[in-house]
Parts: C-alpha cells; sequence; structure tokens
C-alpha cells in the first residue's frame, strides 16, 4: 500500500468525479455538507452498486439453484457470476474457494468452528496478535473452551505495530493456526502478512487473514500472498451489508466439516444418512444472500475501474495531510503511528473525551467514529478508553481533510486547549 | 442541533473540576457503573444517615456529559434522602429526554445545565449512568441494611 502522491496526480485521481457516484455525499449533516469519514466501519455504495441491485431485483430474482425455470437460472448466474467476480478479485485458483457469508465475522467464525471444532484439542494452539478486532478474537476464545486447545497472542508496540520477533517465537510445532488482521481497523497498522504467513507455514500452521480493512485499499492475491484462509465483509468494499466472502484453499475446505446444516449444502437427504454438496455449497447452508452478492461483484468491479493502486495512493495523501494537519493542533494526540498504515487515522484531544469530540465534529457534518473500535484491547495497551476514528476512502478529499481539522480546533475551542 | 446549548459553562466547568471526586472512606455503599458502549465508568461511594445521603463522592473516566452530570448530581443529592433522591431522578430524567420539558431551575438548580442533552439522543445515556449507578449503591446499601 506503499504511495506515491505525485503519481496520483499524475494519474489524474479526481475525487471530484468520484463524489458524483456516490448519491449519499449529496446528503447535508445539521445543516452542512456532509463530511464522511467513517469509511472503516462502512463504505458508502456508488450508484453502479445500487443499480446493479436493483437490477438484479427487478430483473433476475428467484431462489438460486432450485428451478428449472428461467428466473431462477437468472438469479444463479447472477449469483455464480459473482462468485466467479470473486475469484478474480482475489485471484484464487478455483471458485470453489469462493463461500460467501455474512461478513468477515461470519468467515472466521465459519473456520473457527468448522476447522478449528473438528482439528483442534487440548495442547493445540491459536496465534493471534494484540491488534486484532474482536471478530477475530472472540470466535477464537469460543474455540478454546470449547476444545481445550489454547490462544497465544504476540504483543504490539507502541506505534501499533506487532512485533514481529515476540510472534516469531511464539511460533511453535504446537501452533496449528495463526488468525492475524492484513490491516488494523483501530490504528491502520499494515501487518507484514507476507513474513507471518511464511513463518507460519514453515511451522507446519496455517493461516488467516482477516481482511476486512484491506480489500477496499489494495489489490490483495491470495495465491501470491499464500494464506490459507481470507475473510473479509462487502459493505467495506463499497457493497452492501450482510454479504461478505471467506476465501479458503480448496484442499482445505474440501477436508473440514460443513458448519450449518439445511438446504443448498446437502446433495441427498435420508433419515439414515445425508450427503453433503460440493465446495463452495456445503457451507452456503440456506438461501444466500443473492442480491448482495450480486452487489458486492458490482462493487469489485468499481474500485477495480478506479483502480486499487490508484485508490492507495489517493487516500495515503490524505492520510498524510490529515496527519500533518492534527499534529498541529494543540492537545492532538496521534494513537498508531505504524511505519506503514492504511487509510485509518484514530488520535485523541487532550481534555475532550472522543465522545465529545464525537458530538462536535457531528454538530459540523463530519462523521467519524468514536469508541473502541471493537478493539478493546488496544484502547488496554494505549490505556485510553477510547480514540476518535477519521478513515479515507476513495471519495474523500483535501476539503474533507480541512474540515476534519477545523472541526477539531472547534473542539479544542470548546474544551479551552 | 445546538453545541453551546449542551456544551454549556456549567457543565465544562464540572468537567474540567469534578467536585466531590475521590473516593469516600469509609463508606456505607458504593456501586461501579458502565457504559460498554462508550467505555464510560464510574463508581459511586455514599455514606449514609438512615436513609438520607450524609455524604457522597465519585470517580471516574468518562465524556464531559458524564463527568459533569456525575458532578452536578454529587451536589445536588448531598443531604436528600431517597424518596426526594428518586424524586429529582425523575425530572432529570424528563429533562434528558423531552426537548419540550422545561428546564425549571427553580426544582433543578445547576442541574438544569444538562437540557441541552435532550437534543442529542445518543448521548442521555451518558448523563444518566451516575444515577443509575447512585441508585444501584442505594440499593446496596438496603440489602446491607435487611441482612443485619
Ligand atoms: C479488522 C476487522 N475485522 C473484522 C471486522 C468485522 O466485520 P463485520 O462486522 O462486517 O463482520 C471489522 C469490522 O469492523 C474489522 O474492521
Amino acid at each position: 500500500m506503499a504511495a506515491n502522491c505525485a503519481e496520483t496526480v499524475r494519474q489524474g485521481f479526481d475525487a471530484e468525479r468520484v463524489r458524483a457516484d456516490f448519491p449519499i455525499l449529496a446528503r447535508a449533516i445539521n445543516g452542512r455538507p456532509l463530511v464522511y469519514l467513517d469509511s472503516a466501519a462502512s463504505g458508502q455504495r456508488p450508484l453502479a452498486v445500487l443499480r446493479a441491485v436493483e437490477h438484479y431485483e427487478t430483473h433476475c430474482h428467484a431462489n438460486v439453484h432450485r428451478g428449472v425455470h428461467a428466473l431462477s437460472q437468472a438469479a444463479t448466474d447472477a449469483f455464480e457470476g459473482a462468485r466467479e467476480r470473486t475469484r478474480r478479485f482475489l485471484n484464487a485458483r478455483s471458485p470453489r474457494e469462493i463461500v460467501f457469508v455474512r461478513g468477515a465475522t461470519e468467515g472466521i467464525n465459519l473456520v473457527a468452528q468448522s476447522f478449528g471444532r473438528s482439528r483442534l484439542g487440548k495442547g493445540d494452539e491459536i496465534l493471534i496478535s494484540a491488534l486484532e478486532h474482536h471478530a477475530n478474537i472472540v470466535p477464537w476464545q469460543m474455540l478454546c473452551e470449547q476444545t481445550g486447545c489454547t490462544l497465544k497472542v504476540a504483543p504490539i508496540n507502541r506505534r501499533g505495530e506487532i512485533e514481529l520477533d515476540r510472534l516469531l517465537g511464539l511460533l511453535s510445532a504446537r501452533t496449528r493456526l495463526v488468525a492475524v488482521a492484513h490491516v488494523s481497523n483501530a490504528l491502520g497498522t499494515v501487518v507484514p502478512i507476507e513474513r507471518i504467513i511464511q513463518a507460519a507455514h514453515a511451522c507446519g500452521a496455517l493461516v488467516l487473514i482477516d481482511g476486512a480493512q484491506a480489500v477496499a485499499h489494495a489489490p490483495v492475491d491470495v495465491q501470491a500472498l499464500g494464506c490459507d484462509f481470507y475473510a473479509f465483509s462487502g459493505h467495506k468494499l463499497y457493497g452492501p451489508t450482510g454479504i461478505g466472502v471467506l476465501y479458503g484453499r480448496e484442499e482445505l475446505l474440501a477436508e473440514m466439516p460443513p458448519w450449518q446444516g439445511g438446504g443448498e449444502m446437502i446433495r441427498t437427504v435420508s433419515f439414515e444418512r445425508t450427503t453433503y454438496n460440493e465446495l463452495p455449497w456445503k457451507f452456503e447452508a440456506g438461501t444466500p444472500n443473492i442480491s448482495g452478492a450480486v452487489g458486492l461483484g458490482a462493487a469489485m468491479d468499481y474500485v477495480e475501474r478506479l483502480g486499487l493502486d490508484a485508490i492507495a495512493a489517493h487516500e495515503q495523501s490524505l492520510l498524510a495531510a490529515a496527519t500533518t494537519a492534527l499534529e498541529r493542533v494543540p492537545g492532538i494526540e496521534i494513537i498508531g503511528t505504524a511505519a506503514h498504515k492504511a487509510a485509518v487515522l484514530s488520535f485523541t484531544l487532550r481534555g475532550c473525551h472522543p465522545h465529545d469530540l464525537g458530538t462536535i465534529l457531528d454538530s459540523q457534518g463530519v462523521a467519524i467514529r468514536t469508541g473502541h473500535h471493537c478493539a478493546m484491547p488496544v484502547m488496554t495497551f494505549f490505556d485510553i478508553p477510547a480514540t476518535a476514528r477519521a478513515s479515507f476512502a476513495c471519495y474523500n478529499t483535501a476539503a474533507d481533510v480541512a474540515a476534519l481539522v477545523a472541526a477539531v480546533r472547534t473542539a479544542g475551542e470548546v474544551f479551552g486547549q | 442541533m445546538n453545541l453551546q446549548d449542551l456544551y454549556r459553562d456549567v457543565i465544562l466547568d464540572h468537567n474540567r473540576q469534578p467536585r466531590n471526586f475521590g473516593p469516600l472512606q469509609p463508606a456505607d455503599a458504593h456501586a461501579e457503573g458502565h457504559n460498554p458502549l462508550c467505555g464510560d465508568r464510574l463508581t459511586v461511594w455514599l455514606r449514609l444517615d438512615g436513609d438520607r445521603i450524609a455524604d457522597i463522592r465519585f470517580e471516574g473516566q468518562g465524556c464531559a456529559i458524564s463527568t459533569a452530570s456525575a458532578s452536578l448530581m454529587t451536589e445536588a443529592v448531598k443531604g436528600k434522602d431517597k424518596a426526594a433522591v428518586q424524586a429529582l431522578y425523575e425530572r432529570i430524567h424528563a429533562l434528558l429526554t423531552d426537548p419540550h420539558a422545561q428546564a425549571d431551575a427553580a426544582t433543578l438548580g445547576k442541574l438544569a445545565a444538562l437540557g441541552g442533552v435532550s437534543e442529542f439522543p445518543a448521548r442521555v445515556k451518558c448523563a444518566t449512568l451516575c444515577w443509575h449507578t447512585l441508585n444501584a449503591a442505594l440499593e446496596h446499601s438496603a440489602d446491607a441494611v435487611s441482612t443485619e
């Protein structure tokens, strides 16, 4: 996700034109133009996504894989087309490796319950890091309770980077799975997952990457990475909510038992014996989120049309500008100063609780996230209750950064900095 | 939406210099309140004289609304009995949740400064945390008394 601002300018990434693709950005909030800086929580959707969903709903909807009638075929084509689109997006070998789920959370739970519950037991270890989202902590804690395996946590340093030496030191023959974020949602840290995957594999451990905060900010190639599982949510990639993806290497998915039972995931059912469907449907019990998958496919088309490298470069220039400008505001402390960061800027303002900061910014039309960002251990590590977090996306501009900084200065004035 | 109305001088002052702040020892009762959504935490300690609050202190970490509300509450309830505290809480609750409630300064005193909160529904919980915690402390004390 390295970026070169000059390059962006040369390529002419036109954020103003991009904004026009997102109807919601024309809204006013509290009498002011909306400045949306909360895309790490959920991105907004471009017209291309809204239209793809509308087209599916108005022309193609029926249940998938079930009927001989024309609409069922159209829906199945749309849904499986989105799977093939996702395969290309991640450069997976086969669409059998693409399981549609509700989001990153469900993808991680699937691996914990299917792979973890059938394979892990006492003496086995799962290794995560101290910067994980609760979605990449709690499923493993539940698995440990269920199977007796042990959770190990690699620490982070004051910049918010995983201490790689310590993580490597925690790897051993007992480590069965390493589960780490690609990008930290609370701090913006880009995790050197290539190194971690290599080292984990050398110890015989599998690797799950929580890519929820990564896929909108850089191209991801699961074959080049060599990870075993990769999970993300559609709604952080300018797609709909309620749809997400779990990539899993085919050999692994083939060996894993189903985790939910029902329709769609079976081949034959009798009261004596049920046989399961092939990949990936074995893991997709029940009627899936068809229009969500269609919208997600359209979102992938959209970001690839803009160019993920160009988006990343644009966001990096905003991140750099916002960091520099905020650092000049008296009382500001940036939380998360990793050498390599994605489009997330967490900060605190002395004397002003993040909750108050969020309210003051909202009154100026500036939407940011305040709180623990579902990463309470990160807050504990920095000994703070919460942070304010601005996050950047393809549609943000220098004017958004200026509005953020001005609103933070207003907060500083209200609280007498 | 009016920021000046939310962050009135009284609120900012009590946030910066909370009154009755820090543990009360010995205490007859205490309770801890936690708002997991925003991470606000506070502890309320009481010294009781029958069912009258003889002394009250609090400590905690929270936003300006939460801290100022707790500070103002300690000043307002000191010396009151349980029935009077309950009556006061009901008036405060109406003030916080109903934008048309009369900020009746005559009965609410400085607590009327919390009137701006009703325009910010997401912040009502910040202002009520201390009252819930006080209630829990009073109930604890009742338990303790009834078991003796
Ligand atoms: C790093 C990370 N992992 C997992 C998740 C969970 O995503 P979802 O709630 O869409 O399942 C998030 C969302 O905030 C996240 O930022």
